[in-house]
C-alpha cells in the first residue's frame, strides 16, 4: 500500500485576481474597486455587478469586520479536509462593506457568533498562495 | 393567456441507492416510460430538453431510443435551479411551433455506491474526484477554506436566516418530518420509515446548523415527461396537465450556491420568479392547491414558501410548524411525494412528475380536486418556476 501525498485545495490565480493573491502573499487584504462607478466589490471579478465596467484598481482593507454568518463542517469531507473536522467557515462583512468567505482561527467553534468583531491574519498555503484568515479582534478575544 | 402546451406523459425508473445500470440507460428507461404513458411512440417525439448537468446528450439519446428526427433541442443551465426552466424551454418549443412532442428528462446516478463504472455516462460523485487546483470563480475563493459541498454553502445561508428571522432547528425539522410522512404513502419513495422531532434533533451534524435529515438523498434514478400542444393533448389518453405559466430569474448579484454578496441574502431569485408565474397565469397564492418547492435542504422549503407568497418573509418556520404544508389538512400541501428529502433526489425533476400526478388525481397524497399546482425550482441561484392547471385557463 502506498501512502498518498496529503492533498490540498489551491486556487489558481487569473487575470482579475492575480493582484489579490500577490497582495495576500505580502500580508495585505485587497478589495477590488470599480474603475467606473468606484464601488468596492469582493470576490474579485472581471466586471462590476453595479455598472458593468471592466476596469478596476485595488484598495487595501483595514482587515477589520464582523462575522455575518458561520458554519461548522462535519464529515463527510474531501480528503484534503479530513484531518480538520469539525472546522469552521465564516462569512465576514468588512468595515469597507464587502463580504469575504474565510476561516476563524484562535477561537473555539463554540464561541463563534454573528456580529463577533474579527481582524485579518495571513496563513501561507503554498509558495505562491497565502490565505487571508481571521481571528477575534482585540477586545473580543 | 390560456395555456398552449400541456404535460401528457410521465415516466420514471426504479429509485435506488445502487441501480446497477448506467446513467444513460436510466435516461432511456425513464423516457420510454413517459412516452408510453402518453400513448405515443418514439417516432412521434421530435424535441428534447435536458439539464446542462445531465451527462446524456441529444444525438446519443436519439440514436439509442430510435427517434428518427429531432427538430428542437434545448438545454437548461444548471441542476436544482433548472427543473422548471426545462419545462419553460419545452413550452416555448411548442408555442413556437418548432416541435410537436417534446421529451424532458433528468437521469442521475449519484448514490455513494452508484457508479456503474468510470465512464462519463456511468454515474458516480464527480466532486469527490475534484481537482485540487481550483480555477473557477468564486469557488477558488471558497474551496481552499473547506466551503465546497452544496450543504456547506446552504448552511451559511441557513444560519443567517435563523439569525434574521428567529428561525429554529425545530422549524427545519418540521419540513423533514412532514415530507417523510408524505413519502410513507408513496410506494416508490426511498425513505418510508417515520421520523420524529427527537430523531431529527439527535441526528448527526452535516454542516452546522444543518443535520442529516435537513439534507436530500443521494440516489440513482430518472424521470421524464412529454410536453405537447393543447390541441394534441386533448386527443391523447391521459388527463392533460396544462402549463399555465413559466418563469426564470437571475437577480442583482446572483451567485450560484454562495449567494452571499448581495445587500440582503433574502432578496431572492424565487421572489422575482413568483411575480412572473403568478402574473402570467393570472393566479394568486391562495389559488394554488399544492406546491412542489425544491428541497435539497430544508431551509429552502421555508424560504420558498415565503418567496411564493404562502406566508410572509420570516414566517416560514411557524407556517410549517402549524402544519400548513402537510397532507391532507394543511393549507398548501407541499412536496407530496416525499420530495428530494425522502422520495428521490433528481435535481427536482420528481417534483415535476408529482405536480402532474396532483393534476391527474393520482398522487398517493392526493389533494382533492387539485386544479392549480406550483413547481418552484431551487432558489439562491438563477432559478425557475411554473404553474400547472387542470384547465387551459
Amino acid at each position: 500500500m502506498t501512502t498518498q501525498p496529503k492533498s490540498i485545495v489551491v486556487p489558481v490565480p487569473s487575470e482579475e485576481d492575480r493582484e489579490y493573491w500577490a497582495g495576500a502573499k505580502e500580508g495585505k487584504l485587497l478589495i477590488q474597486k470599480c474603475g467606473g462607478c468606484g464601488r468596492l466589490r469582493n470576490f474579485p471579478s472581471m466586471g462590476c455587478p453595479h455598472c458593468g465596467i471592466l476596469k478596476w484598481s485595488w484598495v487595501q482593507s483595514k482587515g477589520k469586520g464582523k462575522i455575518y454568518s458561520w458554519i461548522v463542517v462535519h464529515p463527510p469531507v474531501l480528503p484534503a479536509f479530513a484531518d480538520k473536522v469539525p472546522y469552521n467557515v465564516i462569512l465576514v462583512e468588512l468595515e469597507e462593506g464587502t463580504r469575504i468567505v474565510s476561516s476563524l482561527v484562535d477561537c473555539p467553534n463554540e464561541k463563534i457568533a454573528i456580529g463577533m468583531p474579527v481582524e485579518v491574519v495571513f496563513e501561507k498555503l503554498t509558495e505562491e498562495i497565502t490565505l487571508p484568515k481571521f481571528r477575534p479582534a482585540i477586545g473580543a478575544r | 393567456m390560456p395555456a398552449q402546451s400541456a404535460i401528457v406523459g410521465i415516466g420514471q425508473t426504479q429509485f435506488s441507492k445502487k441501480i446497477g445500470i448506467s446513467e444513460a440507460a436510466v435516461a432511456y428507461q425513464a423516457i420510454q416510460n413517459a412516452v408510453a404513458d402518453a400513448g405515443l411512440q418514439m417516432k412521434d417525439i421530435d424535441g428534447l430538453v435536458r439539464y446542462s448537468l445531465d451527462t446524456n446528450n441529444e444525438w446519443q439519446l436519439a440514436y439509442n431510443l430510435g427517434i428518427p428526427q429531432l427538430s428542437y433541442f434545448a438545454v437548461a443551465p444548471g441542476g436544482g435551479n433548472a427543473g422548471a426552466n426545462t419545462i419553460q424551454l419545452a413550452d416555448l418549443g411548442i408555442k413556437g411551433g418548432l416541435a410537436k412532442n417534446i421529451v424532458v428528462f433528468r437521469a442521475r446516478n449519484r448514490g455513494k455506491q452508484s457508479s456503474a463504472g468510470p465512464g462519463q455516462f456511468e454515474g458516480g460523485r464527480p466532486w469527490e474526484k475534484m481537482a485540487t487546483q481550483v480555477r473557477e470563480t468564486p469557488k477558488k475563493f471558497h474551496n481552499p477554506y473547506g466551503l465546497i459541498a452544496a450543504v456547506q454553502e446552504m448552511a451559511m445561508i441557513a444560519r443567517r436566516y435563523m439569525h434574521e428571522f428567529g428561525i429554529t432547528y425545530e422549524h427545519f425539522g418540521h419540513v423533514a418530518i412532514t415530507e417523510r410522512a408524505h413519502a410513507m404513502r408513496n410506494p416508490y419513495a426511498m425513505m418510508r420509515e417515520p421520523i420524529t422531532m427527537e430523531d431529527y434533533l439527535s441526528a448527526r451534524w452535516i454542516a452546522e446548523p444543518l443535520r442529516l435529515f435537513d439534507c436530500c438523498l443521494e440516489t440513482d434514478g430518472g424521470a421524464a415527461v412529454v410536453v405537447t400542444s393543447v390541441e394534441r393533448a386533448k386527443a391523447l389518453k391521459q388527463k392533460p396537465a396544462y402549463i399555465l405559466s413559466t418563469g426564470n430569474a437571475n437577480v442583482f448579484m446572483t451567485v450560484p450556491g454562495t449567494n452571499y454578496f448581495k445587500p440582503s441574502l433574502f432578496s431572492t431569485e424565487s421572489a422575482a420568479v413568483a411575480e412572473m408565474v403568478y402574473g402570467r397565469a393570472g393566479v394568486k397564492p391562495k389559488d394554488v392547491d399544492a406546491a412542489m418547492i425544491y428541497d435539497a435542504f430544508t431551509p429552502r422549503v421555508l424560504i420558498g414558501l415565503e418567496d411564493f407568497g404562502f406566508c410572509k418573509r420570516g414566517e416560514g418556520g411557524d407556517f410549517v410548524a402549524e402544519g400548513n404544508i402537510a397532507w391532507p389538512n394543511g393549507s398548501i400541501p407541499t412536496n407530496t411525494s416525499g420530495g428530494s428529502l425522502s422520495e428521490i433526489y433528481l435535481h427536482g425533476f420528481n417534483l415535476i412528475t408529482e405536480a402532474v400526478r396532483q393534476i391527474r388525481g393520482t398522487s398517493t397524497s392526493q389533494v382533492k380536486d387539485a386544479e392549480v399546482v406550483l413547481v418552484a425550482s431551487g432558489n439562491f441561484s438563477p432559478t425557475s418556476a411554473f404553474i400547472l392547471g387542470s384547465q387551459p385557463s
